[in-house]
């Protein structure tokens, strides 16, 4: 193991410069002077959106449609087509993405050429670039399955996007779950589905949330999978087959496009910030309580 | 029953890949079929129309663009990811260490179209005042160092964590420093799990659109210094896909493809080196 992983003649190489002092001081200045930058960089980052988007947001600038090409008014109808895109994302990903995950945990050991399959094509879509979701979802979806650019189309496609982080995570969850758990509930007579049911998919609540967390987190942060998709359209979306904006491509119009949208651009980004931080709070704490609850009555 | 519709569950997961792959070779075949693979590399310039005898179809320049972004941000971000891990794993205490990690969780959290923004009111005019024009393949490359690092990082810590206990206690048996230590010990034994990280990072940054499309500039040309405007794959897809009809429809297509066939190379790269650490 260790021949394997460790080049012949590491060790005298280490020996000859276990001297100087002034290296490893160097060393760990060098160090500390990266994590140092690297967060002063954050910190600029979030500090100037802080700083110049804090001023735009109030009430009004949430609910408000916008004027004037998003420089003036606000971001409700972003807002709101955010909302149903996630929703549409998710309520098409969840369902897939636990039933693969269980699949793949609990009974990929009587498929397993089928599972092996699924886990590598999983990989790949993990790796394909957002962009490439979009041309896809703008052939398949809106063309293909005459959705057109619309709401549907876009959460449809985001959904996909989101499938492999979700298994991912669901499934390490279900496998961390004690092989004792199962054992017990074969011992109780519980035939499998119920096990999975009532015992894994509880027990295995950490990694449901994480999967729900990150997944969430890319979909809200997407835009280059919903320009094609989802569209442009800043009016008030009133059915799923409507085109509707998202958050990220309000704040990639008002940048690139509008001229004199950058105060509006500002806000809009801090307020898609602020969101992800709460949907992530919300979702920890709501998974937690049902999940647990459940696990609790069994 | 239960299995059956697990199964269907797992086949409509599994069958998203072949769906994508099945698709971009269905829009790109037209192009494929009547122009070939080598006007892409051939043509006088980048100028698409919708009927490839009046087009022109250079994607040199725009390969050359995504190349070379991704190419200077890996150089610039793998040093930087490894030296952050370092510290989080032996320099920080622990408490440090852990907000450390939390920020760079934060920072890989935020979504790209706000690193484009951010790029493009702070970043291009920083770069302008050193040497206009501002937008440039500098600028890029800076932006997706900032990306790309929170992927490394976090996947080079994983692989510092999992060097066994018993290796640093016989480096400090053998009273090295540590710095002599890391270099000796914890990189050597971690090398496999780093560089696995370095790929998923190469791939992120070969895919990544909103930002890139933000700053780059997006001019078709071949950069011939840092402070040149560049294009790449996918901000020509953002690009034009708008308006985009026909054979210049399908050429995008055919730059969809590259691109998967690029991230399925890498992907499978990734999984022979952890396999062979697994077996090793």
């Amino acid at each position: 193991m260790v021949e394997a992983v460790l080049p012949a003649g590491w060790l005298d190489n280490s020996y000859r410069s276990v001297c100087p002092v002034w290296l490893d001081r160097c060393v760990t200045l060098c160090v500390w002077g990266v994590a140092a930058a690297v967060t002063a960089v954050f910190v600029c980052i979030v500090g100037d959106l802080v700083w110049h988007g804090i001023g735009q947001v109030s009430w009004s600038f949430i609910v408000d449609l916008p004027r004037d090409a998003g420089r003036a008014g606000g971001i409700g109808p972003m807002i709101v087509s955010t909302g149903l895109i996630l929703t549409v994302c998710l309520a098409v990903s969840v369902p897939v993405g636990l039933g693969t995950a269980v699949l793949l945990a609990e009974f990929s050991s009587d498929h397993r050429l089928f599972g092996v399959l699924v886990r590598r094509s999983l990989d790949v879509l993990a790796g394909v670039p957002s962009i490439v979701f979009g041309l896809f979802g703008s052939a398949f979806f809106c063309v293909y399955l005459r959705m057109g650019y619309s709401i549907l189309a876009g959460g449809l496609t985001l959904a996909c996007m989101v499938l492999p982080i979700l298994i991912r995570s669901v499934e390490a969850g279900i496998r961390s779950v004690p092989e004792e758990y199962r054992l017990g509930a074969a011992a109780l007579g519980l035939t499998r589905g119920r096990a999975v049911w009532h015992l894994l998919l509880p027990a295995a609540s950490p990694g449901v949330i994480v999967g729900l967390v990150l997944g969430i987190g890319r979909a809200i942060a997407e835009t280059a999978a919903l320009i094609f998709t989802s569209g442009y359209v800043t009016r008030m979306p009133e059915s799923l087959l409507d085109s509707g904006r998202s958050l990220s491509i309000h704040i990639y119009d008002l940048s690139m496009n509008v001229a004199g949208g950058d105060a509006n651009a500002y806000a809009t980004a801090l307020v898609l910030m602020v969101c992800l931080l709460v949907i992530n709070w919300v979702a920890s704490v709501v998974a937690d309580g049902c999940l647990c609850r459940r696990l609790i009555r069994v | 029953m239960l299995i059956w519709g697990l199964r269907a569950c797992a086949a409509v997961a599994g069958s998203v890949v072949l769906l994508i792959v099945l698709f971009l070779v269905t829009e790109s075949l037209p192009v494929l079929g009547h122009m070939g693979w080598s006007r892409f590399l051939t043509d006088a310039s980048w100028h698409p129309a919708g009927d490839a005898a009046e087009g022109t179809f250079n994607l040199t320049p725009i390969v050359v663009g995504t190349l070379a972004t991704t190419a200077g941000s890996v150089m610039i971000v793998v040093p930087l990811g490894l030296i952050s891990a370092v510290f989080c794993c032996y320099y920080a205490p622990p408490v440090l260490a852990r907000c450390y990690r939390r920020l760079i969780e934060l920072l890989a959290g935020i979504p790209s179209v706000v690193y484009g923004f951010w790029g493009l009111v702070v970043l291009v005019p920083l770069v302008r005042r050193f040497e206009p024009p501002g937008p440039s393949l500098l600028a890029g490359v800076l932006i997706l160092t900032v990306m790309i690092l929170p992927t490394i990082a976090l996947t080079a810590e994983a692989a510092m964590m999992n060097v066994p206990r018993a290796y640093l206690h016989g480096a400090a048996a053998l009273g090295l420093s540590k710095r002599a230590t890391l270099w000796g010990v914890v990189i050597p034994a971690a090398k496999s799990g780093v560089l696995t990280g370095v790929i998923l990072g190469i791939g992120r940054a070969i895919g990544e659109t909103m930002a890139i499309l933000m700053v780059c500039g997006n001019i078709v040309q071949v950069p011939t210094s840092v402070f040149d405007p560049v294009r790449t794959l996918t901000a020509n897809i953002a690009l034009e896909m708008a308006y985009a009809m026909g054979d210049h429809r399908s050429a995008l297509f055919v730059s969809g493809l590259v691109l998967m066939g690029l991230i399925m190379v890498l992907v499978i790269v990734a999984e022979t080196i952890s396999k062979r650490e697994s077996h090793g």
